[in-house]
């Protein structure tokens, strides 16, 4: 199986003979071509990778000639939807716009489930993780990462109560990285202490010999403080905690790395109280890997505050470093993450790198100022953390005292934080004590294993296990006939690879839309107007997913979804032609013969001048490099000075270019253009053309032109028209 | 508790330490408060560290979960489910694989009793 660019991934394909899947490799994958300059387009950068043979670059590559440069770290996006065969559609979308971490959120509740799970039942808020859907997820990573032409990193979760269970089925099934950290079991999902720490041993044992990338929990505490800021000397406890922890097990340095979040967000003073911490961090910390996160505390419904929180936060990844970006997407605070809102996190990442690209040769901290007190500061304080957790008898009686997730920035403390029982929580009373004969007849394990002397090895007791012999693994398929991606495939059958579409955010054809709406009403007010705008538009299940009051009276922005009841039958659609476009050396071999002169400007109150020469001039591939003369008038020019020049010139055809729309003034100098030349008498002999981001070819005949050229117009097309047209107007 | 942030007076003996002692100092602490985490992985097991080895032996999840439980029933955790499973597979001169199905099918658990 392998997929091309235009072709939908075949999700029937891809689950064929899963039962004899093999992934292709095993490990983490760094990018490829870090710490060296490299020329991408008119630019040398100090700070990427090699590129991708497969991406969709920024929207503003567009002034650059289209070049896509990759950032140097990792990029994460996590992924949610609950159904694994949309998830992968997903991953693919996310591998082209430069991601390469992909990591699956796991269904609700998985942690407290005291086995593997099996099958492909749907998930909440994530999939339930199960050998069939990784499997299946790590078989479209095989296939999307030889798409794009860059290693695929697949993530999840390695915690509760069936943690060792977990890691070999992900060791197993190719699985690049995972979270694990047993204080987060201990934490947040009250699983006994005790056990969740020997559980760890062995998974991270595990693990180490996977060569999977381990990423710590701790930025939940920053998730779960009350305010995030006062949690930091913790913070640096727990990742201390989970670092020594796991290199004792075995795990290497270069596949640890810390899950670290910038604490606060504008409109606190987030810069001075985050990159202190993020200096003290990479100071203590600097034999691992730093994954950077985003903020989620403090993200609201609003995806334009939350994108600009994330940009700050990556300010501080390139101040300091980050191994991988991890990205939020910007809707977190609304919904499970919608499809395009996992390309935008993926996007605003990759934006945001790339622009500070070799930014620290430049702006460098400044550790003699009030940066470097509050450094040692964080420092001391959890050290001091950690010498109380001593004196009062280790990490279990620590949290047996409610040490950790409290308000208070340490030593301060306010009460408040999450104390567990040593002899109690989930899972707990299950702890044996190894005997003398203990023995585990396995190739990886942790602790004592009294292996009889006639073997080598403990595995050679059962000929190998599945770590040596793949074939010796189990493979089961579906455990529940109702709930399965079979069942699932079908009631959406009419929908795969059919003439029928249906707008979509999580999964295939569930007809959810976003209608921006603005009000001219309070906020309480327009929030029922717009429910009802939506249902009159026709919607089902309206909801207001963001309100921004504008002003308490004159206006409110809502946003709303809803879903739709109808299908689009794409047969029926009566798209226009693509014009063809003329060779290169027929356009130049015309122009040879009969010369062509133009004349262009930017007509109105209009500045934009980008979009015209990049039409004109040669180096760009415009019009000149076909041998057509032009005369540039500049912008902001006057309609009546541009349609005078043709006529003083003698030209063959006006180009104007207009980019601002209010209140359709872009068409209205078009027809003012058009009308001035029949005027003057010079319609017939002279050919007009427009272009601009929102002019149509439909547009600008309408208003009388020739022909209209919008976004993603080159100077190909241009003098492509311009020859076919003036062959027409010959014959 | 309740405390005030008394950081001034508790950091009095670290104030004179170096950034590198201050190094050395926050990873001793952090070793030292894991150590006895380690003993403990070290010496016992769980159901889930068993389930984990019966995996690699070649049962699916399915099958490992009454092998476990069967184990703890016995009071043979401190054995091993893997040792069980390969000790019986000796007695019934049998695969593991059998064995291991044998015992998850709620057979030959009267020949357990005997293999320790």
């Amino acid at each position: 199986m392998k997929l091309e660019p235009n072709k939908k991934l075949d999700i029937k394909e891809l689950l064929k003979d899963l039962d004899k899947y093999e992934p292709k490799r095993r490990g983490w994958h760094w990018r490829e071509g870090r710490n060296e300059k490299r020329t991408v387009g008119d630019f040398e950068y100090h700070e990427t990778s090699e590129s991708l043979k497969n991406s969709i670059p920024l929207p503003g590559s567009r002034g650059f000639g289209y070049i896509d440069p990759q950032p140097d770290c990792v990029i994460t996006t996590e992924i949610a939807s609950g159904r694994f065969e949309d998830d992968i559609r997903r991953m693919r979308m996310a591998a082209w716009h430069g991601a390469d971490h992909l990591m699956v959120i796991r269904t609700a509740g998985q942690s407290h489930i005291d086995s593997l799970l099996e099958g492909t039942n749907q998930g909440i808020g994530g999939i339930m993780v199960t050998r069939k859907q990784v499997r299946a997820s790590r078989k479209a990573c095989d296939l999307i990462e030889d798409e794009v032409g860059r290693p695929i990193n697949f993530h999840s979760y390695i915690s509760g109560v069936a943690g060792p269970d977990i890691a070999v089925m992900f060791a197993e099934e190719g699985v690049n990285g995972a979270h694990q950290d047993p204080q987060y079991n201990v934490l947040y999902r009250n699983v006994n202490m005790v056990r969740s720490f020997v559980d760890a041993c062995e998974a991270k044992k595990v693990m180490a010999w996977a060569d999977m990338l381990q990423i710590d929990g701790a930025h939940n505490a920053n998730a779960t403080a009350m305010k995030a800021w006062k949690v930091m000397p913790e913070l640096m406890v727990q990742h201390a905690i989970n670092t020594a922890f796991s290199v004792k097990v075995g795990i290497k340095p270069a596949n640890i790395a810390l899950s670290t979040v910038p604490p606060t967000a504008p409109p606190a003073p987030c810069m001075r109280l985050d990159l202190p911490y993020a200096v003290a961090l990479r100071d203590l910390f600097k034999d691992y890997k730093m994954r950077a996160q985003q903020n989620t505390k403090y993200m609201e419904s609003d995806t334009r505050e939350a994108a600009v929180t994330h940009t700050l936060n990556m300010v501080i990844s390139r101040l300091t470093s980050a191994d991988i970006q991890s990205t939020i997407t910007p809707d977190e605070g609304r919904n499970v993450p919608w499809h395009y809102n996992n390309i935008a996190g993926t996007m605003t990442a990759k934006q945001a790198l790339t622009g500070m690209d070799g930014f620290r040769e430049m702006v460098k901290i400044d550790r003699e100022g009030p940066l470097g007190d509050k450094v040692r500061e964080l420092k001391e304080r959890a050290i001091l953390f950690m010498e109380e957790m001593i004196e009062v008898g280790g990490y279990f009686n620590a949290v047996e005292q409610g040490f950790f997730i409290d308000s208070g920035e340490y030593p301060e403390r306010n009460g408040d934080g999450i104390p567990r029982q040593i002899e109690g929580g989930i899972g707990y009373g299950f702890i044996y004590e190894r005997d003398e004969d203990y023995f585990a007849p396995v190739s990886v394990h942790y602790g004592y294993n009294n292996i009889p002397k006639e073997f080598a090895k403990a595995s050679d007791a059962i000929g190998g296990d599945t770590f040596e012999d793949r074939s010796k693994i189990q493979y089961i398929d579906e455990l529940d006939e109702h709930d399965n991606v079979n069942v699932r495939l079908k009631e959406v059958e009419k929908y795969y690879d059919t003439n029928l579409v249906k707008p979509e955010v999580e999964w295939r054809a569930d007809g959810t839309v976003l209608l921006t709406i603005f009000l001219p009403l309070d906020e309480r007010t327009a929030e029922f107007a717009a429910i009802k705008c939506g249902e009159k538009m026709g919607l089902e299940d309206v909801t207001v997913v963001h309100k921004q009051s504008i002003h308490p009276s004159e206006g409110t922005l809502c946003e709303v979804k809803g879903k739709v009841n109808f299908d689009i039958n794409i047969d029926e659609l009566i798209i226009p032609e693509k014009p063809h476009v003329l060779s290169e050396a027929e356009i130049r071999e015309d122009i040879q013969n009969k010369s062509m002169f133009v004349v262009a400007a930017t007509v109105g109150e209009d500045e934009h001048s980008v979009g015209l020469k990049e039409t004109l001039d040669i180096k760009h591939g415009g019009i000149e490099g076909f041998g057509i003369k032009y005369e540039y008038l500049g912008t902001s020019c006057p309609v009546e000075k541009l349609v005078d020049a043709a006529i003083e010139t003698n030209a063959d055809a006006i180009l104007l270019s207009t980019i601002i729309t209010h209140d359709d003034v872009h068409i209205k100098n078009m027809k003012k253009v058009h009308d001035l030349a029949i005027e003057k008498g010079i319609r017939d002999k002279v050919m007009i053309i427009c272009g601009g981001t929102q002019v149509t070819n439909e547009i600008a005949m309408e208003a009388g032109l020739d022909a209209g050229f919008g976004r993603g117009s080159h100077g190909i097309d241009v003098a492509s028209f311009l020859v076919k047209r003036r062959r027409e107007k010959n014959a | 508790m309740k405390r005030a942030d008394d950081y001034q007076q508790r950091r009095a003996h670290l104030a004179n330490l170096t950034d590198e002692e201050l190094y050395e100092r926050f990873w001793s602490l952090a070793n030292e408060i894991v150590d006895p985490l380690l003993e403990l992985g070290r010496k016992n097991t769980t159901p889930s560290v068993e389930r984990s080895i019966l995996l690699r032996m070649g049962f699916s999840s399915i099958e490992v979960k009454p092998i476990v439980e069967g184990v703890m029933s016995k009071g043979l955790m401190g054995k091993g489910a893997g040792n069980v499973v390969w000790r019986l597979s000796k007695k019934l001169g049998c695969s593991v694989r059998e064995a291991g199905l044998l015992l998850a099918d709620g057979k030959h658990w009267d020949d357990v009793d005997t293999l320790f």
